[in-house]
């Protein structure tokens, strides 16, 4: 189904509208408090841009130094081609170490991979461990934001959901709801044999893996199982710790409108001689799936993302209809992008066209993606490869030939707006217009007023 | 070929550049990360204590004072007290000579298992800017401690209060050399804000965080 179809359903749903109406508030709000914090945030944000591009100029190096340096601390390094390969390494691992039960802290790239499916299918028990993950796992529901995975569901919901799925008294208050969940959790962590998280960055220069937390789940998933493994995508790369402590003053900000997560755990290699904790192996897959397809292109800048959240809780299309409409893992403007690359722009329906080109992804973009530009350059992508509608190819070639003969161009133009002025009603509005229902169904289009730009600048050179 | 090197090619070949790489790409990488570039700051106010007090209260940290250590157990009885929490807990090795037992508090030095309700630790150093714990893993110094139970109790000598991440960064590598298994930035109790964007305190971590500021 293609964005335009699931994004009328999601409008019509009044709990979802209610629901995003918070995210505005909070997460954007929450971004413009914690950014006046910091008296040189434009430096900040250059830098951020700038050590993000640094990494990516020298990708293969920066990865290559991550792996030798891991590896001197005993993380084991795989390499993952495609999303199938990194089911089966951890499948792989499981095995190896016996593993039965899984704890997953939130991971975006095993959302890409159907992880979760592909351990259940190897007989592993999975339990997801953020809070809103868990309540996505017991709903069989997919997340709709990457920051703030159950944004679209409301406290009702998730009483509803415990009460049947614990078995439980209904619950209504929502610490009370929270700890139901921790001490339902809790002996989850204490008897999986394995942890999976993701990273936020990993560390070329200690070969460290990091993740950014506000629950504390994070850091049970990668303390406590004996074996613990860490899947993030090739471009999370930063070169050293000083470019971490740039990062992070971003990141939380953008994110939730946090100055800082509560945890920022950066691991490096399995417990040491002589530690009472930490898991016995260490194991971190670098995964491909798709990344390589923007290195070197028009796409590259799109890898400087740090999965922020912030494009899509400014975008005012995330905003109305919320993240499943977009189809796949990554809403809002970086899954716009992100979809059609990672997944072949065939595979991802109209998703350059949900969006405004307003910009305002870009101004909220901590590492400063050109958000608007790529998705432009998506859609000069579907016409170059046919993949709009034939009405729709006609008329933009026919606009284009028409545009390429200025003369022309302004006869048809000429004439256009006085048809137009014609059909106007007393309030100067056209309530329906010959091939542009799409537009006058649900709103009226404003009549021009009888005369072109060009007719009225000649006008005035004229008189002066 | 491997999925290393086919990953590592694709890049490279994308890139335009030869599939194996040049000696002065290796050096040119090797002295970004050995430059360690700082990158820029934002302002601070002199007083980095004050500043690290007035940002652990935004994060509902509470903070108090403490004298000399072995005023310690005094002040965690008092502290256990006020909140109406029993009086038992466990420690870092580091506080385990402490007269506990003359505070009425039944305290062992061990890491924490999943029932003790309250843990009391020490920190590698704390971060004004973000009133930040930074907490370094190693035998003596338990993670586990700082995370299982409900109450997490932390001894932050006021000498050891630097002004931002990469002063701690800096601090590391002159005192332990390499990185430790886990490096924890602590920045109040545990929370989530995941259903209704509504702020609770602890979620699978703490539920308070309290500093003693040691003189």
């Amino acid at each position: 189904m293609h964005f335009k179809a699931r994004a009328g359903g999601k409008l019509a749903d009044v709990k979802l509208q209610t629901a995003l109406k918070k995210l505005q508030g909070n997460f954007v709000k929450g971004r413009a408090d914690r950014i006046t914090e910091l008296d040189n945030f434009p430096e900040i944000r250059d830098a951020a841009a700038e050590i993000r591009d640094r990494a990516l100029a020298n990708l293969d190096l920066y990865l290559d130094t991550f792996e030798k340096n891991a590896a001197a601390r005993g993380t084991v390094v795989h390499w993952a081609e495609t999303a199938a390969d990194v089911n089966r390494i951890v499948r792989e691992i499981a095995a190896q170490h016996g593993v039965r039960k899984v704890v997953k802290s939130k991971s975006m790239v095993t959302e890409e991979c159907g992880l979760n499916d592909a351990l259940i299918d190897a007989g592993l028990e999975v339990v997801e461990t953020d809070l809103g993950e868990y309540i996505l796992q017991l709903a069989k529901e997919p997340p709709s934001h990457i920051v703030a995975p159950v944004v679209h569901k409301t406290r009702d919901e998730v009483s509803d959901l415990f009460a049947e799925k614990h078995n439980a008294p209904r619950l209504t208050d929502i610490p009370a709801l929270c700890r139901e969940a921790r001490e339902k959790l809790r002996p989850h962590f204490l008897s999986a044999e394995m942890g999976v998280s993701g990273a936020n960055f990993i560390v070329a220069e200690t070969g460290s893996t990091l993740i950014v937390t506000n629950e504390g789940n994070g850091r049970m998933v990668t303390t406590l199982p004996k074996v613990h493994v860490a899947i993030t995508g090739i471009e999370k790369v930063v070169p050293t710790l000083e470019d971490v402590a740039t990062l992070i003053r971003l990141l939380p900000r953008h994110g939730t409108g946090q100055s800082i997560t509560n945890y920022v755990s950066v691991t490096t290699g399995p417990r040491r001689e002589g530690d009472s904790d930490g898991p016995e192996h260490f194991h971190v897959i670098l995964v491909d799936a798709g990344r390589t397809k923007l290195i070197g292109g028009d796409f590259q800048a799109m890898l400087r993302c740090i999965r922020c959240g912030a494009c899509m809780n400014h975008c005012p299309v995330y905003q109305s209809v919320g993240g499943h409409a977009y189809g796949w893992v990554y809403p809002g403007p970086m899954g716009s992008v992100l979809t059609p690359t990672y997944v072949g722009l065939q595979n991802a329906g109209d998703l350059p066209n949900a969006a405004t080109l307003c910009g305002q992804c870009h101004v909220a973009c901590p590492v400063k993606i050109p958000l608007p530009e790529l998705l432009r350059k998506l859609r000069e992508q579907q016409f170059d490869l046919k993949l709009k509608t034939w009405p729709e190819m006609l008329a933009l070639r026919a606009w284009g030939w028409l545009a390429a003969h200025p003369w022309l161009y302004g006869t048809v133009m000429r004439i256009k707006v006085r048809l137009l002025k014609t059909m106007a009603d007393e309030r100067g509005m056209i309530r329906s217009l010959p091939f542009g229902s799409g537009w006058t169904d649900r709103r009226d289009f404003p009549a021009p007023q009888g005369r072109t730009f060009r007719e009225m600048y000649k006008e005035a050179r004229s008189k002066a | 070929m491997s999925a290393r090197a086919n990953i590592l090619a694709r890049i490279r070949t994308r890139q335009g550049k030869a599939v194996t790489p040049r000696a002065s790409e290796r050096e040119t990488v090797a002295r970004e990360i050995a430059a360690r570039a700082a990158g820029p700051r934002p302002g601070m106010p002199a007083d980095l204590q004050a500043r690290f007090i007035e940002r652990a209260r935004n994060l509902a940290t509470t903070v108090d004072e403490l004298p000399d250590l072995q005023a310690l157990p005094r002040a965690v009885a008092t502290y256990l007290q006020a909140q109406s929490l029993q009086p038992s807990a466990v420690c870092w090795p580091a506080f385990a000579d402490l007269d506990w037992a003359a505070q009425g508090l039944s305290v062992e030095a061990r890491p924490a298992m999943a029932n003790d309700l309250v843990g009391i630790t020490g920190v590698f150093c704390a971060i004004a800017e973000t009133g930040t714990l930074m907490m370094c893993s190693g035998s003596d110094n338990h993670a586990v401690t700082s995370l299982l139970p409900e109450t997490h109790i932390a001894v932050v000598p006021r000498r050891r209060i630097v002004s931002g991440m990469e002063e701690g960064w800096a601090l590391l590598r002159a005192e332990l050399g390499a990185m430790p298994r886990a490096v924890n930035f602590v920045s109040g109790p545990s929370r989530t804000a995941d259903i209704e964007q509504t702020v609770t305190l602890g979620a699978h971590g703490p539920y308070r965080v309290h500093v003693l500021l040691l003189s």
